[in-house]
């Protein structure tokens, strides 16, 4: 009998288990299955920060939610519609947060007294009526998986290790998800384990049968493809785009891409990724310590090559010290920081965006540098060629603040057009530049561009403009080693004019406006566009007005900003933080921007900066 | 001088139309260490011998940290980089390795090298990188103005050790030896014709080269190596390593092998001196050929380019899971 498909404009699918239950793979391969479809779609990985926390316990759930649409859509979600949990704890850990009259589609293997325990439930709530406001369905997936592969001779073991796809097969069921990527991905991943492939395969084809034949869903649903722009899409993720703008812009500006790099979380992705691309001339150095990687990554500069340094805010602590260095040689250097939660050690898996200030001043001296950040997954590629831009252009490292939710987070992006990427001209000296007044010709390392301040980048290699650079004070022009005070004044002055400068080359922030009547401006950075977005459109459907504008740069800031900020009766800036863009807004423009900040190591919700909004326009009209 | 040079470790480094010489090498600025310093007889040596390697002086660099003999690369006419303390060898890594075409000098003392940089320094001894390193070591801190340093005997009495030391020192040589350096030589600041030839055969070297070069502090530590320069007493407490040649100590002798594989040896002559500076080996410890961390990465993107192609962007970026919209949005 044909089972009744009801329509839906979107759904927030929640996956949740131990941390060795498979569950980043099982989103995953869900995302990929929704983006061949066609969806709108975003992504949020949550994950401690133990490998294998104990099994069974709180502290050891990771989670993947998968938002997906039939239209044009910002966030991952805020409540999940469905809760997919494969364990007590992961019941436990989720449940609080899901929207009225969700889905929990629970595995009962594990809900054994000593695991009901262990998670800290002292009733079985799948008995004790305690989910009555959802609809439940209880389903020994593990038992049923095992039975479906028996015949493949695996371990009780590594039988149980398959309930991940038959969760997989029966989501895909659920919802008229396209299987053969998945298929194609198993047969490729397990290549060379064809029991282990057979009895994944198996396992899926299983969960999308069970779902098909039981009684227990009586409904599938479907989410039809969202209409979007014309041009090829991929599924991406912030660190991966963030990774493959490093490699365009060094193809665009013809320098060698050198990564020097340490690992750490969330970064590490970074590493790894450009490590594959040596075909293209990339270098990845995994240093000894978090200032040797970005110490080699600045003798590559100095050497003609796209020096890079890849960390989360731990690192840049470390870094601070070189970063000082470079501002002070004038080299072109590109430093991503991934923020992470902090102080210290922090939250290493969650995501925060408490490093902006670090990234202003965290350096000894008046210490300079441009600071770009990307506020999408898919951005996170032109963020990068921009930050690649303005290094090399001005000869200054930049400062690429992503964040954890990014750099992990996915979402459909359309593949640039390559020939549209900015121009990115290295323009090596290769000549004197300055005629002494007896009529010899030199070469003066700090004779500036008279429009961008930059400096000549004359690499060894080059005949007669050999010269020395270094951490301590130049002379204006010549370079050489001074400690004439008008000099130290006029260079400090002068450096800090050069990070001013980039201005110009940049546009004006453009405001989204689109009555034109609003009183509200909603101002953010980075990684919150996504709900700020989302929450904007809310607010707009219930006929209220709100302006939204969202900085690519952080340093210096667009030309028109301090206008812009004037422009509106009230501005609401939110952040990961406590308030360290809204520090810099009201120290430079002196404009009384209210700041709304969460640091929970998780993005904002479109709907509580949906109530945040709301109430501030109506204080506005009170 | 356009000779191809006999030296594997400025194998790719292009060399000079025409002959140089020490003046050459002499860069504008006016020399600013003490005076009766042990760092101007070195750089004289450095003036002297860099035109002996026939390079193009476009294509050497130096590169320091912090400290008085960190002021080095000012006053050599060739590319040059002043850095922060002890993190030289991290920024010549990077360096050597994106450019095979350049002779990569690293110019640190004691305190830069072994105290602030000493996990740089381990570490690009055991990648063998292609550079050569020059520790002037003058056992106390200068520039700070006469603190110890981690080469300073127990016991010293400095600005910052009013009842002594009581840190036990390194012995650069047995340090670089235990994290398995390639070449690893010590030689004198007053000892010119030595110093030269350890030069030579340090920059003829492929990989890592740890030079080891006793310097005359005149102002905090004055004759801290006196006794090895005294004409008395110095024959009787060098002990001079020659690969191949006999060494004798006393009642014992043997043929210096610089080329053994295992370092254990080496590192039982840099025992030798056991603080007291009785017997004092100079010379070239060890002297090994290995792959170089830079070669072996230049050769993993030569490999990747001829077993995969050149790199493709827009390939890359569309990887193996793409969708196509082919109508706008209604």
């Amino acid at each position: 009998m044909a089972k009744q498909v009801k329509q839906l404009d979107r759904v927030i699918i929640r996956f949740a288990g131990d941390s060795g239950d498979g569950m980043q793979l099982t989103g995953d391969r869900f995302t990929h299955e929704t983006a061949a479809f066609g969806n709108d779609l975003s992504t949020l990985p949550n994950f401690p920060a133990e490998i294998r926390a104990p099994a069974g316990t709180l502290p050891g759930v990771s989670s993947f939610q998968l938002h997906f649409a039939d239209h044009d859509i910002l966030t991952p979600g805020d409540a999940p519609d469905v809760l997919v949990a494969m364990n007590p704890a992961a019941l436990r850990a989720n449940t609080k947060d899901l929207a009225a009259g969700a889905t929990i589609i629970v595995d009962t293997h594990d809900f054994t007294a000593r695991n009901l325990t262990r998670a800290g439930y002292t009733a079985n709530p799948l008995e004790d009526g305690s989910l009555d406001k959802f609809s439940l369905h209880s389903v020994d997936l593990t038992a049923l998986t095992v039975e479906a592969i028996k015949d493949f001779g695996l371990t009780r073991k590594d039988a149980g290790r398959t309930k991940n796809m038959f969760a997989l097969g029966l989501l895909s069921w659920l919802y008229g998800r396209p299987v053969e990527s998945t298929e194609a991905y198993l047969t490729k991943r397990f290549a060379s384990k064809p029991d282990i492939r057979d009895a994944n395969l198996a396992a899926f084809r299983a969960g999308w049968n069970f779902g098909e034949t039981t009684e227990g869903f009586a409904v599938s649903y479907e989410v039809k493809p969202a209409p979007m722009r014309a041009g090829t899409y991929r599924n991406i993720t912030g660190n991966l785009a963030l990774s493959y703008g490093l490699v365009a812009a060094s193809v665009r500006s013809r320098l060698p891409l050198f990564l020097g790099a340490y690992p750490i979380t969330p970064a590490s992705d970074i590493l790894h990724e450009l490590s594959k691309h040596k075909r293209f001339g990339v270098v990845t150095f995994q240093a000894e310590d978090e200032i040797a990687g970005i110490g080699a990554a600045l003798g590559a500069s100095f050497g003609g090559s796209l020096g890079v340094t890849t960390t989360s805010g731990p690192g840049i602590a470390l870094k601070s010290e070189t970063i000082g260095l470079a501002v002070s040689l004038e080299l072109p250097l590109i430093v991503v920081d991934v923020q992470r939660g902090g102080p210290s050690t922090g939250l290493p898996t969650k995501t925060e965006q408490s490093d902006l200030l670090q990234a202003m001043f965290g350096r000894n001296g008046e210490a300079p540098v441009a600071i770009v950040a990307p506020q999408s997954p898919g951005d996170c590629f032109d963020a990068a060629v921009e930050a690649a831009r303005i290094a090399v252009t001005y000869r200054t490292p930049v400062m690429l603040l992503s964040d954890g939710y990014l750099a992990n987070g996915s979402e459909p992006w359309q593949l640039p057009d390559l020939d549209t990427l900015p121009t990115i001209d290295p323009c090596f000296a290769t000549a004197a530049n300055h005629e002494t007044e007896v009529g010899d010709r030199e070469f003066w390392p700090y004779k500036r561009d008279p429009e961008t301040l930059a400096r000549p980048w004359a690499i060894p290699g080059t005949p007669d403009l050999e010269h020395r650079v270094g951490g301590l004070e130049k002379a204006d022009g010549h370079g050489n080693i001074s400690y004439d005070p008008t000099n130290h004044d006029l260079m400090v002055r002068t450096r800090q004019a050069k990070i001013d400068r980039i201005a110009d080359s940049i546009g004006p922030l453009e405001v989204d406006d689109p009555s034109g009547q609003a009183r509200l401006l909603v101002l953010g950075w980075g990684s919150t566009y996504g709900p700020i977005g989302a929450a904007c459109r809310r607010l707009r459907r219930h006929g209220l007005d709100v302006a939204q504008a969202h900085l690519r740069h952080l340093n210096p800031f667009p030309s028109n900003l301090g206008e812009v900020l004037r422009r509106y009766d009230r501005v609401v800036v939110p952040e990961m933080n406590l308030g360290q863009l809204g520090l810099l807004l009201r120290a430079k423009y002196l404009v009384d921007v209210i700041g709304y900040n969460q640091v929970r190591g998780l993005p904002f919700t479109a709907t509580e900066l949906e109530a945040v909004f709301t109430t501030t326009i109506e204080e506005l009209h009170r | 001088m356009t000779t191809n040079l006999p030296t594997p470790g400025l194998r790719d480094v292009p060399t000079a139309e025409t002959p140089m010489t020490r003046k050459d090498f002499a860069s504008d600025q006016e020399v600013r260490w003490c005076p009766g310093c042990g760092d101007y007889i070195i750089l004289a040596a450095v003036q002297g011998f860099l035109p002996t390697l026939g390079l193009r002086k476009e294509n050497i660099v130096f590169v320091s940290g912090i400290g008085c003999s960190s002021r080095f690369p000012y006053y050599l006419e060739t590319y040059g980089m002043h850095s922060i303390h002890g993190r030289a060898p991290a920024i010549a890594t990077g360096l050597a390795t994106a450019r095979p075409d350049l002779s990569v000098w690293v110019v640190t003392g004691d305190g830069d090298a072994l105290s602030i940089g000493g996990n740089h320094l381990i570490h690009a001894l055991r990648r063998n990188v292609n550079l050569t390193i020059l520790l002037f070591n003058n056992r106390i801190y200068g520039l700070t103005k006469g603190q110890y340093s981690p080469t300073s005997e127990p016991g010293k009495i400095t600005k910052s050790t009013p009842m002594g030391s009581v840190d036990r020192p390194f012995n650069p040589v047995s340090l670089a030896l235990g994290a398995e350096a390639t070449f690893v030589a010590r030689t004198l600041d007053s000892d010119r014709a030595h110093l030269t030839e350890v030069l030579q055969a340090a920059a003829s070297h492929r990989g890592t080269s740890l030079v080891e070069i006793y310097q005359n502090c005149p102002i905090f530590n004055d004759g801290a190596f006196d006794v090895l320069k005294d004409k008395e007493q110095a024959e009787a407490r060098l002990v001079r390593l020659e690969h191949g040649k006999p060494v004798r100590i006393g009642e014992r002798e043997w043929i210096h092998d610089a080329h053994a594989d295992d370092p254990s040896r080496a590192f039982e002559i840099s025992r030798l001196d056991d603080g007291t500076m009785a017997h004092v080996p100079i010379g070239i410890f060890r002297q090994v050929e290995r792959p170089t961390y830079d070669d072996q990465v230049r050769s993993q993107l030569t490999a990747a380019a001829s077993t995969q192609g050149e790199g493709d962007l827009d390939a890359l970026i569309a990887g193996s899971d793409t969708w196509t919209v082919s109508h706008a949005p209604s």
